[in-house]
């Protein structure tokens, strides 16, 4: 059994253990496939929760039962034996260390999304001009591929501080002594680093926004466009009176996603900081809490946080969405 | 702001032409203006200037990195003073403080079932969802799409123990299963998505021909269902191969994947930029690959709506 479970650190046992797995796994959906296949007439019910059933009974398990343990642990103390009400919320609310974690929060929500989405929308219009359309298009949207560690490893170096007189490694400390500044250590002072940090992931997000925009862009029927020509609309007033209105819903759903995004990104900090020097947000204070302070309660109550944070935005994305598939 | 006021400069089309939609076209044509093409350039050069940094120094000797940017190197390659080896990424792969290829393993053995697993059970529940009728079936489906917000953060915790109750939890096994769990929701609603969109008359036209649902799956839903199980399958990848927050919170040392300790290098070992730099290439070139190889899929999944949050 255990030979099954674990590999250790030897490579081909790993590799074994994976082929396994997915063998074992397909031959699982073909005994339900026969199963569903046998009988002769057999009743919808049985069918449908054949086809159904066995991914239902892993989000049941794995999704609603544990999400549902999360939020009674988050009303209980720290290793979730006594019960104590609100106390974890009202840490959450009052401490000042938290506070500045809930404002950082705040600050990501609020600015990234909109950065993202309006450089997105900026470079999908200029594109849709451009002569290089795919190259330059690919150039943006590269990052999406890349980890958000590696993003931020790219980054950290960018950012990287040597002393004044010697030689700089960091691209940006470079350009400030170029332009005769001072290097800076740019991760540690607040409130700027956050807005730092948050570059690499506008850095990465663009290119989402830009995609998505520049297909509704595309999709704007050639006779609106024309008929504003002819009116006489053009310049930045096409782009104001003709192009937001008509791609609205879509510019909606980038927002609200990458907000969602946002909200449950905990990768980035964590690499560029560490959640020192006042970066920390929500995402990452509850890893921390949890697996560093072993604070199960507190942790409990951010991810709750978390999740009632984004709820509403996701009802209004689908909202708009469902709108936009009207309009289609 | 300034390059979309030039646009006012572009010559009229002529009128005389009868299909408004095809000048349309043609106008948009000729707004291919200089000022545009010029920007966008400078705009996706500016976007990738940081990545080309690291790479470059990816391939620079240790002591060089510490000395002098990057950015020297065009100055002296063209002095013939360059050099470029491999020897970083020999460092970062093989030397035992770092030992990068036992966590490449890792990655491409968390990975590859965190991508099958998932597609298939939803494969599966989602031709149930839409084209086996039975009773509860809109209910279930509007729930398991209202699944989608839950956040991961929310189920790791309770998630973990229940493993660890099971004496399974530092395993493979772990991983893989809550890849799978967290994918289904989106996979699930997506597929479900392509599946509704395939005409009624042919499922119909097989059905009549005494194939059973199964039959049907495999005949009639497969085959036409392969750019969005492409689609979904480069996202899930993606997805998974550069997760930190599941690999952390559910792995150990034997199954960390490369993310977890790339990013552990970049805390520990800060300032060894000949070895993160390295170490963050080969992080990413299988992504990379992936990615722009597939990328015409990806997109198209993107448009459909497919979003992982």
């Amino acid at each position: 059994m255990d030979w099954l479970l674990y590999a250790g650190a030897d490579p081909v046992h790993k590799i074994l253990l994976m082929l396994i797995a997915i063998v074992l796994f397909v031959v699982l959906m073909g005994i339900i496939l026969f199963v569903v296949d046998r009988p002769r007439n057999p009743s919808r019910w049985f069918v449908g929760f054949g086809f159904t059933g066995a991914a239902l009974l892993l989000l049941l398990l794995g999704l609603v039962y544990p999400a549902i343990r999360t939020i009674i642990n988050s009303f209980m103390n720290r290793n979730s034996t006594e019960f104590v009400g609100l106390d974890n919320y009202i840490v959450a609310f009052t401490e000042p260390r938290f506070l500045v974690v809930l404002g950082n929060t705040a600050l990501w929500v609020l600015v990234a999304p909109l950065a993202a989405t309006f450089l997105g929308l900026v470079y999908a219009y200029l594109v849709d001009k451009s002569r290089f359309e795919a190259l330059a298009k690919g150039l943006v949207f590269l990052p999406m591929a890349i980890s958000m560690v590696g993003a931020s490893i790219i980054w950290k170096f960018v950012y990287e501080f040597k002393p004044a007189g010697v030689n700089q490694t960091g691209l940006l400390n470079q350009f400030i002594v170029w332009l005769g500044g001072e290097p800076q250590q740019f991760l540690i002072g607040r409130p700027l680093n956050t807005f730092l940090i948050m570059v690499v992931f506008v850095w990465i997000q663009a290119g989402f926004a830009m995609t998505l925009l520049s297909a509704s862009i595309k999709a704007i029927p050639d006779d609106i466009v024309e008929a504003a020509r002819l009116d006489g609309v053009s310049g930045f007033g096409m782009f104001w009176r003709i192009t937001i209105p008509s791609i609205r819903p879509a510019l909606v759903v980038v927002l609200t996603t990458i907000a969602m995004t946002t909200l449950k990104t905990f990768d980035i900090v964590r690499t560029m900081t560490a959640g020192q020097y006042g970066t920390s947000i929500v995402a990452l204070e509850f890893y921390d809490q949890r697996f560093r302070q072993n604070e199960a309660g507190l942790s409990a109550a951010l991810a709750v946080l978390l999740f009632v944070i984004v709820v509403p935005v996701i009802i209004y994305n689908v909202r708009q969405q469902r709108l936009s598939e009207d309009v289609r | 702001m300034s390059t979309v006021k030039t646009a006012d400069a572009v010559p009229e089309v002529p009128r005389r032409t009868s299909n408004l939609s095809n000048r349309a076209r043609k106008a948009r044509k000729a707004l291919s203006n200089p000022w545009a093409s010029t920007l966008a350039v400078v705009i996706a050069i500016i976007w990738t200037v940081p990545t080309v940094g690291l790479l470059v120094t990816s391939f620079r000797p240790e002591l060089d990195i510490r000395q002098s940017g990057w950015w020297t190197v065009f100055g002296s390659a063209f002095a013939g003073e360059g050099v470029f080896s491999l020897r970083n990424y020999e460092a970062a792969l093989f030397d035992g403080s770092t030992n990068l290829a036992v966590f490449f393993i890792n990655s491409f053995v968390v990975t590859l079932p965190a991508v099958f697993i998932p597609i298939t059970l939803a494969l599966l529940a989602a031709y149930g969802f839409a084209w086996v009728d039975f009773k509860g079936s809109d209910f279930l489906f509007i729930a398991v799409f209202a699944l989608q917000i839950v956040p991961i953060q929310i189920t790791l915790v309770p998630l973990l123990s229940a493993y660890v109750d099971l004496g399974i939890n530092g395993s493979f096994w772990t991983i893989w299963l809550s890849h799978s769990i967290f994918a289904l929701p989106l996979a699930i609603f997506l597929l479900h998505n392509f599946m509704k969109e395939i005409p009624r008359s042919l499922v119909e036209a097989a059905r009549m021909d005494g194939a059973g649902h199964v039959q049907v799956f495999f005949r009639v839903m497969l085959p036409l269902l392969t750019p969005a199980l492409a689609a979904f399958a480069i996202f899930q990848f993606l997805w998974v191969w550069n997760d930190l927050l599941v690999a952390l919170v559910m792995g150990d040392l034997n199954t960390f994947p490369l993310t977890v300790r790339v990013a552990e290098l970049a805390g520990s070992r800060g300032g060894d930029w000949h070895l993160l730099s390295a170490g963050a290439f080969i992080s990413m070139i299988v992504p990379l690959i992936v990615f722009l190889s597939l990328q015409r899929y990806f997109v198209r999944g993107l448009l459909a709506g497919s979003v992982k949050g």
